[in-house]
């Protein structure tokens, strides 16, 4: 196990490493010179230079990037072009908002798509069932900004119970949580479907049935404890989903997470944050992918790691 | 105005009519206001902050030599009490105000001024505005490293500051008022280095209290201001991350005063026909320009008939009908209210079929391909159609190239790359209200160099060195003069055709009832999009 877990950390270490390259060399090739953003349009020549100089990036590409990861392992993300502040800062002061929306996320995912599954497992092939699998689909694949401004129009400008985007209390944290969650919702209603199929077609279910077990009894003491195993990997998995929605949902319900800064530094094409931002996010959906594999088998006895 | 004696009724009349009968001085202090941004707001540091939406908020924390008198163009003292220029027009001398403290409680002198110059210019400070003190004696050493200080500005005595031009510069108590002059405390600069932007301290009307980073800015009032009575208002909040479209909801539902990014596009027709808000809406020129530019060092554009073809070809009127209306159509790359404005020039007319004629004259009968920049937001891309449809009438194919921002500069700064840009979203606001700051960066030889902002790439000498004796007249006495030989230089340019001035633009501020001042404040042309010193509170009153 010890083992397994050193050689997993090590590959999800690669794997960063990876990251930062691709996307150093993608942010490398746009076609916009951040010395000319920062010296602005009545700067001459020379001040354009000399910021270049004192950034760095007059540099051949390869000590550009040798520079960022010597930087990286002190823990310095570099300063932000537009923004005049350390990214490390920026990242701080916005993941606990970022961590908060997830967190709620998770927990209307989990309620909106176990409850689902469930109603479209035991009433298998109905015109419930049917129902729910065309919601689930539909809801998978709409656009987060429609989700959201549709539930920001109905439950904060018609209805007036959720104030209109911001952070700070519960009440904001609703719409955005709700948005996010129905998104990842169908998933976990799919998921959760076939899992108790296969679970009510076992032995074992049909042996408490004839023992005489009530309905309810067999649903939650027999059912849904085995059929949800498989569903907890995929809350890891899930961390890495949430990162592109977030960047939408942020944006709509004026969360000040890390979404919202990777949308306006793309929009300003500020470099560093990117960089930064594109790292949290991967190391979010490695330590998630990872957790996964770990919690799996502590879950599950019958998975084996070799 | 006591409320006691008042009815709900006769208070919600003044409540509306309140912003005419009311001014600054005698509006009572107190209250406060929130305003929001999409954006987070990037550095308050007088030096490096250079986008519409610090300019204001820098604004009322710092002070300068000069500034504008509120709502006009019109330049008066501010920290300097008076000033003298020397008779061979080289030499300024300002005299300061007494008693101004810094937020930090320390009194603002003459070193402080000549420390602020001296910190704008010097390289490592990486100060986008450092280009406009090159008048000052000295600038060259400081920008090329070779010294550390301004060797013609030098302080007199604690009250005195004397700044000696290397050629006379008419446009120097302009950039005595921008920004970039703002006066710094040393001390503070240095405890916080490249962080003072996030810590800033001035003389302003407002001092910064709390900055939670990608959630609010608040501004709270320098109770030791030394212009009398002023700010009005305690507090000023700015909540950043907020949709523009999401901040007109929350005004609408009263938990906002000001959206700073101003009302979304497809919103305008809505609120402007909203009885409940549509007074609350202020309409304001502003000194910009949103033109066409033709590189003409790319064929088929290097050809002037080709450019003068372009210009007869657009029809400005629709692109002003597609931004409902928020704009003159303009001829000339000076906007109406900017000095030096020809007012008697009638442009290139729009007739397509003149135009096609042209074309054809120019050996482009059968029309040519072509690539139109522009950047990628909101109503940029829907104009940029309305220009392709419009050369496609000619017979000119242009395919749209719709990029972020930094692309669209960083192709415009190439000679081979960018055959027309649309300006839109990045088009010229003044810095200052003078004709020459149309000139330098966009139109001048300066400009048209890789990295430069001329992206015509246009550049006659013979018109730099007109534009050089311009700036040379600093005898007020000559001013007609001087704006007509501008007048004269932006002729010519129209003349060469580098560029298609499309349109004006016209500001709209929307404000809520709680807050009220002067209309001329909400659409201030310095003061973008507010000035925030005089705003005040109704309930206050």
């Amino acid at each position: 196990m010890s083992i397994h877990l050193l050689r997993r950390i090590m590959e999800s270490l690669l794997i960063l490493l990876g990251i930062t390259l691709v996307t150093f060399l993608l942010l490398y090739l746009l076609p916009a010179d951040p010395a000319r953003q920062i010296a602005g349009r009545s700067a001459t020549v020379e001040t354009v230079e000399n910021i270049r100089e004192q950034l760095g990036l007059n540099l051949p590409l390869y000590q550009q990037y040798w520079h960022y990861l010597t930087n990286l392992l002190q823990g310095d993300l570099g300063r932000s072009y537009l923004q005049k502040t350390e990214v490390s800062e920026l990242i701080a002061s916005r993941l606990p908002a970022t961590l908060l929306l997830m967190a709620g996320a998770i927990v209307c995912e989990l309620i909106i798509g176990l409850t689902l599954g469930v109603i479209s497992a035991l009433w298998r092939n109905s015109r419930t069932d049917r129902i729910l699998t065309l919601v689930s689909f539909t809801s998978v694949s709409a656009p987060q900004f429609v989700i959201g401004i549709l539930l920001l129009y109905v439950f904060a400008v018609k209805l007036h119970w959720v104030p209109i985007g911001g952070y700070g209390t519960f009440a904001h944290l609703i719409l955005p949580a709700l948005t996010l969650g129905i998104l990842g919702a169908g998933w976990y209603a799919r998921m959760m479907r076939s899992s108790m199929i296969d679970v009510l077609e076992k032995d074992y279910i049909r042996t408490a049935r004839s023992k005489g077990l009530s309905r309810g009894r067999i649903l939650f003491r027999h059912v849904i404890p085995n059929a949800i195993l498989p569903i907890i990997a995929m809350i890891g998995i899930d961390i890495g989903l949430f990162m592109s929605g977030i960047v939408v949902v942020e944006s709509v319900f004026s969360w000040p997470g890390i979404g919202q800064l990777a949308w306006q530094a793309i929009q300003r094409v500020d470099i560093p944050i990117i960089m930064g931002v594109t790292l949290v996010s991967a190391c979010a959906i490695v330590i998630g992918n990872l957790l996964a594999d770990m919690v799996a088998p502590l879950v599950d006895p019958r998975i084996r790691i070799r | 105005m006591k409320k006691h004696v008042l009815g709900p009724v006769a208070l919600a009349v003044l409540g509306l009519t309140a912003p005419l009968a009311l001014h600054a001085d005698d509006a009572a202090n107190g209250g406060s206001m929130i305003v929001t941004y999409k954006d987070d707001v990037s550095t308050l540091d007088p030096a490096i902050g250079y986008d519409w939406q610090n300019w204001s908020m820098i604004k009322s924390l710092f002070d300068g030599l000069m500034d504008y008198k509120p709502g006009t163009t019109e330049l008066i003292n501010d920290l300097a009490e008076s000033y003298t220029l020397s008779d061979d027009g080289l030499t300024y001398t300002f005299v300061l105000r007494d008693g101004v403290t810094f937020h930090n409680g320390r009194a603002m002198s003459a070193d402080d001024v000549k420390y602020s110059l001296d910190r704008v210019t010097n390289p490592a400070t990486q100060s986008p505005g450092a280009g406009f003190f090159a008048s000052i004696a000295g600038f060259d050493e400081v920008s090329s490293g070779d010294a550390q200080s301004l060797s013609g500005v030098s302080v007199v005595d604690p009250k005195t500051i004397s700044i000696s031009l290397s050629r006379p510069d008419a446009t120097f108590l302009h950039v005595m008022a921008i920004n970039f002059s703002s006066i710094v405390p040393k001390e503070v600069v240095e405890e916080f280095g490249e962080d003072f932007g996030k810590n800033p301290v001035g003389t302003g009307a407002f001092e910064l209290t709390d900055w939670t980073l990608g959630q609010h800015l608040i501004f709270s009032r320098n109770e030791d201001y030394w212009k009398e009575g002023l700010p009005n208002l305690d507090q000023i909040t700015f909540e950043v991350g907020q949709e523009p479209v999401v901040a007109l909801l929350r005004l609408q539902q009263g938990e906002v005063d000001i959206p700073g990014d101003g009302i979304p596009p497809a919103k305008f027709v809505e609120v402007s026909n909203d009885e409940q808000f549509k007074d609350f809406i202020i309409e304001g020129g502003q000194l910009q320009t949103g033109y066409i530019t033709m590189n003409v060092k790319m064929p088929p554009f290097d050809n002037k008939i080709v450019r003068q073809a372009v210009n007869m070809a657009i029809n400005k009127e629709r692109i002003v009908r597609v931004i409902n209306g928020r704009a003159v159509v303009a001829n000339q790359p000076l906007p109406p209210t900017m000095p030096g404005y020809a007012p008697d020039y009638e442009g290139y007319a729009y007739d397509p079929d003149a135009a096609k004629a042209m074309l054809k004259e120019a050996g482009f009968g059968e029309g040519f391909e072509t690539e139109l920049y522009v950047y990628n937001t909101d109503p940029n891309p829907r104009i940029a159609q309305s220009i392709q449809q419009d050369l496609k009438a000619i017979g000119i194919n242009a395919s749209i190239k719709s990029l972020a921002q930094a692309n669209v500069i960083a192709a415009g700064g190439e000679a081979d790359q960018a055959p027309m840009i649309w300006s839109g979203g990045m088009a010229w606001i003044a810095d200052f209200p003078d004709p020459s700051n149309f000139y330098g960066p966009i139109l001048g030889c300066a400009g048209a160099v890789p990295g430069g902002w001329n992206w015509s790439w246009y550049c006659n000498e013979e018109l730099d060195a007109k534009a050089v004796e311009a700036d040379a007249m600093t005898d007020a006495a000559k001013s007609a003069e001087r704006e007509q030989l501008w007048r004269e230089i932006y002729l010519s340019i129209m003349e060469d055709a580098p560029w298609v001035p499309v349109f004006n633009e016209q500001r709209f501020t929307m404000r809520s009832p709680a807050v009220g001042g002067e209309d001329a404040i909400f659409v201030d042309p310095v003061h973008v999009p507010v000035n925030y010193d005089y705003v005040y509170s109704t309930a206050a009153q």
